[in-house]
């Protein structure tokens, strides 16, 4: 979808203000908030791509002036209900319905490590071919997708090379949808003049992740 | 979830939850607790693990062997996640990893336009600066003014190549060693090496 969150050549979002010594969380809430997202994602109600997918469905005022966490933590209330571990009333009153089931966890103590390993599938896959090579000329497609994409709007109908064969990957257009389409990811070259024009540096470029499906030969 | 499911509806579904944040999250918290979904002896060691055991020390020890072992840093270059599981190094985030060596004339900035990506198990979670809206929207359009930001200059004749990690490979930049260390030890040289170093955006 066209959102605010793909937000790669925007003016007007001010300087980039680093913080010394900055703690991990800035506050116990912070902290709270993402556990809780990572222990309801080991459910596997969800996917990563679903999960971006809601965030980027914020209403983008809101999502302009949100914190980080704070983001999260509303997308995980919704998904909370969504998903069937609370009812709205039970949202409502802060309290569980005695009449609802109950669940089991499915994030322990001693499977941090292990949980937070995202359990992607292969990436070198030989029964799906790439279509293309490093070196050879592309472009990515004009789309406007008003669902999940990860192909950027800046790049959208640029001309770039491919740099990279990242092996076979998740679409993720379809993995938000909950189906499984695989395909090879190219790391894709942008020169700076054909991203932002002729007064652009002729030496930078940006390189992109982009999925087989979002580029045509060139 | 049918299209009309997926929209907010903030004035309707959280008119009764407190606005301020430490009580909605433990209104949650205490919600799923109660019913079972979540442990909070998991949650504290997964907040206790993201705040003290997984962080850039990570990323600095790997950036240091790399600086004093030619056959590592090559491995490193190649097969970046096996090169960084030797060191123990793996968790979320990271299973699909790139390192990007800087050079006098290329110079790498990591950046995540449409989110926050970033290699956990070298770097941990990313400080607020990698997740601001300035950050994501200017990186790829703006980066020798950001680099300019973090007191970073660099010659105009240096290639600056920009990565937007719109995918699941993470990326993690390999620094230049600084002159007159060739003195330090492998700890040493790790103690040098920083966060923002390894996103791209100072020199060392």
């Amino acid at each position: 979808m066209n959102g605010v969150h793909d937000m790669g050549g925007m003016h007007g979002m001010g300087p980039v203000n680093p913080e010394t010594n900055e703690p991990v969380f800035h506050a116990p809430w912070e902290g709270h908030a993402f556990a809780l997202c990572r222990a309801l994602r080991a459910f596997k109600r969800w996917n990563l791509d679903q999960d971006r997918y809601a965030l980027e469905l914020l209403p983008p005022a809101e999502y302009l002036r949100m914190s980080y966490y704070e983001r999260w933590f509303t997308r995980l209330e919704k998904q909370a209900i969504d998903y069937g571990f609370i009812t709205p009333e039970e949202f409502a009153n802060h309290r569980p319905d005695p009449t609802q089931p109950k669940g089991q966890p499915a994030l322990t103590p001693n499977m941090d490590q292990a949980f937070i390993s995202r359990g992607l599938p292969p990436t070198d896959d030989p029964t799906i071919p790439p279509h293309y090579h490093v070196g050879q000329s592309v472009q990515a497609k004009i789309i406007n997708p008003t669902g999940h994409t990860r192909l950027p709007r800046y790049a959208r109908g640029k001309l770039g090379t491919i740099h990279r064969d990242q092996g076979v990957h998740p679409l993720p257009d379809a993995s938000a949808e909950g189906e499984d389409v695989r395909q090879h990811l190219y790391s894709v070259r942008f020169s700076f003049q054909e991203l932002w024009g002729p007064q652009a540096s002729a030496k930078d470029a940006v390189y992109i992740d982009l999925w087989e499906s979002y580029l045509e030969p060139a | 979830m049918s299209g009309h499911d997926q929209h907010y509806h903030h004035d309707h579904e959280h008119q009764a939850v407190p606005h301020d944040l430490t009580l909605r999250v433990k209104a949650l918290e205490s919600l799923l607790i109660e019913k079972g979904y979540v442990d909070p002896a998991a949650l504290d060691a997964l907040i206790d693990t993201m705040e003290n055991k997984i962080g850039p020390r990570n990323g600095a020890k790997v950036v240091a062997k790399a600086w004093l072992d030619p056959e590592y840093k090559a491995r490193l270059l190649t097969d970046a996640p096996k090169a960084i599981a030797e060191l123990g190094f793996l968790s979320a985030e990271g299973e699909s990893m790139v390192v990007l060596e800087n050079t006098p004339q290329v110079h790498n900035l990591v950046v995540c336009t449409l989110c926050s990506c970033y290699p956990w198990p070298v770097l941990g979670l990313p400080p607020v600066w990698y997740k601001s809206n300035a950050y994501r929207s200017r990186a790829v359009i703006d980066p020798r003014g950001i680099l300019k930001e973090f007191g970073t200059a660099l010659p105009e004749d240096t290639e600056i190549r920009v990565w937007d990690s719109t995918a699941e490979v993470r990326y993690l930049v390999l620094p230049e060693r600084p002159s007159n260390t060739e003195s330090l030890t492998e700890e040493q040289l790790a103690d040098l090496v920083t966060r923002d170093s390894m996103v791209g955006v100072t020199k060392l």
